[in-house]
């Protein structure tokens, strides 16, 4: 994959009245890639994507496309489309007409238009509705017009606003794998917004997770759930579990936390110094559960009881309350040796977690 | 609940009442007239009649129907012409500079019709306000005769049904989804493009009700011309007017009346089925 970045952000700064949208944002999106803008509602995703249309425009900074700054460049000039969140087809037009707008409003011949909105309506599996109109398509329908209609006109760069966010959830599975499956036949640079982490993780090349205007971290959905770089992040993207802890000693990237009186061995990415309060964070699915009576006084372990225990077919949620107050959650893979572990109410348990798994804070 | 019912009921009843009353009886009688035979001495002869119908048309009621829908049709146009930047502009300011406007807007409507139209004489005579104006400025010599003309018609249509046409306009251009206009413009459309393939479109709803709200009236508003015109400007309004006042022929008349209405229904009927097809935007499902 070619490297350059097609889109670039340097200090990209909006205010609305007197509120700070986008502050002073700095973004590369590289050519041929499906980036995420993942973020709670009114972090500035949004906006980050009509300025990059250019239905809004900076406060500060610039915005940089194929290296040439986009400043005073008008949305109908820039080489990217939008695919809008509930999708603002035109209601009046067939879907033919909305599909071939775009190239109309660029003056090309009729012939070619017929050709070019057919093969988009075949790549999108709308072939044969060429004369239906918006209002008589189901919501799934609605969407692969939008996505037709923006890609015909074969941009540089596709943005798309929750664009499956008026789904239902089945139907969200399915687009899901097919707008995956589309950005990689056609090569083309997703910018795409989302305030659903799900969607993000699965689809998404990079991640970029924001909170009030900024970027809170950037990176692989790997990089963003293994390692997440701060409590946002951490909290924003998946379930987990945080501990209050202290460090007791460091040696060699790895360290000794002290968790409700037991010495954990962790390791110290971020270069935590003795006598320093930290936070430690698990995953559900990281944490390790035993029974009470496997306890060995040899290494450190938790100990609580089962508050509650959530059958959820691959996986079973267990609610553990701790001994010293905590409520910890944990997801359990069904383990074929270990059928005739059942936990139930009520049942002591001790937890812990292999070394290296866990991210501290 | 079952006090809500009641009052449901009564007020539905009294509705009911009321346009029955008021408008439903009163119009099957001008539809009854309109099958009968004139009596000269006021009201009908009881005996059925099509003649009203036959000298509908008439060649002189015909130039009468020609000079009113010509004159109907330009008022309209001009107020459309007039009313749409307004009702666009309307959409696009801050909410109070809005709400100022439309107050500035209905308050003349607190002001009798016919008071405002003795207003526009005032304005228009050879000694009036335009005349006077354009002698100051040394554009003319002698005062132009405005009054008394089909111009001063005109004039005083436009003027008395301008709102009409904006409240209409605003009220579909208001309901118009931005996004729209931005997916437009993120498609490569331009002004005037937007204009003519989103917004006007989009707007039709909106155009057809206001015309048929200022088309219809310009047919029937008998004072106007009345006031305005001279003796000598006769308009559909005028000639069902003179049937009832000054000839005596209630059944032809309310034959012209009941062209009037079916007109009306035509065009109500227009705007019904444009506006369908404009509001199935959203995103409903149909089967």
């Amino acid at each position: 994959m070619d490297r350059d970045p097609i889109v670039r952000l340097r200090g990209a700064t909006k205010r609305f009245d007197d509120v700070v949208a986008v502050d002073a944002l700095d973004l590369d999106i590289y050519q041929g890639e499906f980036l995420t803008l993942l973020g709670p509602s009114g972090c500035g995703k949004t906006t980050v994507l009509r300025l990059i249309a250019g239905f809004e425009s900076l406060d500060d900074g610039e915005i940089l496309m194929n290296g040439t700054s986009l400043d005073g460049t008008p949305p109908n000039k820039r080489n990217v489309n939008t695919v809008f969140q509930s999708y603002a087809l035109f209601p009046h037009m067939t879907v033919f007409d909305n599909i071939a707008f775009g190239l109309k409003m660029k003056q090309i011949g009729s012939e070619v238009i017929r050709e070019q909105v057919t093969e988009a309506l075949s790549i999108v599996k709308l072939a044969g509705l060429e004369m239906r109109r918006p209002h008589q398509l189901s919501g799934g329908q609605q969407q692969r017009v939008a996505m037709a209609r923006a890609l015909v006109n074969k941009p540089q760069v596709l943005l798309l606003d929750e664009p499956l966010s008026a789904l239902d959830y089945r139907l969200r599975q399915e687009m899901e794998i097919e707008l995956k499956h589309l950005h990689r036949r056609l090569g083309i640079t997703f910018v795409f917004v989302t305030h659903d982490q799900e969607e993000a993780i699965s689809m998404s090349d990079r991640i970029a997770v924001m909170n009030a205007g900024r970027i809170e971290q950037i990176g692989t959905p790997t990089q963003i759930y293994e390692e997440p770089e701060n409590m946002f992040v951490a909290k924003f993207v998946g379930e987990i579990n945080v501990f209050e802890g202290r460090i007791l000693d460091v040696h060699n990237g790895s360290a000794v936390v002290d968790v409700h009186g037991q010495s954990f061995k962790v390791q110290n990415r971020k270069n935590h110094l003795p006598g320093q309060g930290v936070k430690v964070l698990l995953r559900p699915e990281d944490i390790m559960v035993y029974k009470e009576e496997e306890a060995d006084p040899a290494y450190p372990y938790l100990s609580g009881t089962i508050e509650d225990v959530i059958y959820k077919g691959k996986t079973v949620d267990l609610i553990i309350t701790l001994d010293a107050g905590e409520t910890v959650f944990v997801t359990q893979f069904f383990n074929e040796d270990q059928e005739n572990v059942i936990y139930r109410h009520g049942h002591k348990v001790i937890i812990d977690w292999p070394y290296g798994w866990e991210v501290v804070l | 609940m079952e006090r809500g019912q009641r009052f449901r009921n009564a007020a539905i009843g009294l509705t009911l009442v009321w346009i029955t009353v008021f408008v439903a009886i009163p119009y099957l009688l001008v539809v009854l007239f309109s099958f009968l035979t004139p009596n000269p001495a006021g009201t009908v002869t009881w005996e059925f009649s099509l003649e009203s119908y036959r000298s509908i048309f008439s060649p002189v009621f015909l130039k009468v129907c020609q000079s009113s829908f010509a004159l109907a049709l330009g008022t309209t146009a001009l107020t459309l012409l007039t009313a749409y930047p307004f009702a666009f502009i309307l959409t696009r300011i801050p909410e109070y500079i809005r709400r100022t406007l439309i107050l500035l807007m209905i308050i003349p409507f607190w002001t009798s019709s016919l008071i405002r139209t003795y207003a526009l004489i005032i304005i228009l005579k050879a000694n009036g306000l335009v005349n006077g104006f354009l002698m100051g400025m040394g554009w003319i010599t002698e005062p132009v005769s405005i009054l008394y003309t089909q111009v001063a018609v005109f004039i005083g249509l436009v003027y008395t049904l301008l709102p009409f046409m904006i409240l209409p306009l605003y009220a579909s251009l208001q309901k118009l989804d931005r996004r729209l206009i931005e997916a437009a413009r993120d498609l490569g459309a331009r002004g005037w493009h937007i204009f003519f393939h989103i917004v006007l479109p989009l707007s039709l709803p909106g155009i057809i009700a206001g015309s048929t709200m200022v088309f219809l009236p310009a047919l029937g508003l008998f004072y106007i011309p009345d006031l305005l015109g001279g003796a000598r400007s006769m308009l559909i309004g005028n000639f069902i007017k003179d049937q009832f006042l000054a000839t005596s022929n209630w059944p032809l008349g309310s034959a012209a009346s009941v062209l009037l209405t079916i007109l009306m229904f035509l065009m109500l009927g227009w705007y019904f089925v444009v506006s369908r097809r404009a509001n199935q935007g959203d995103m409903k499902e149909l089967a």
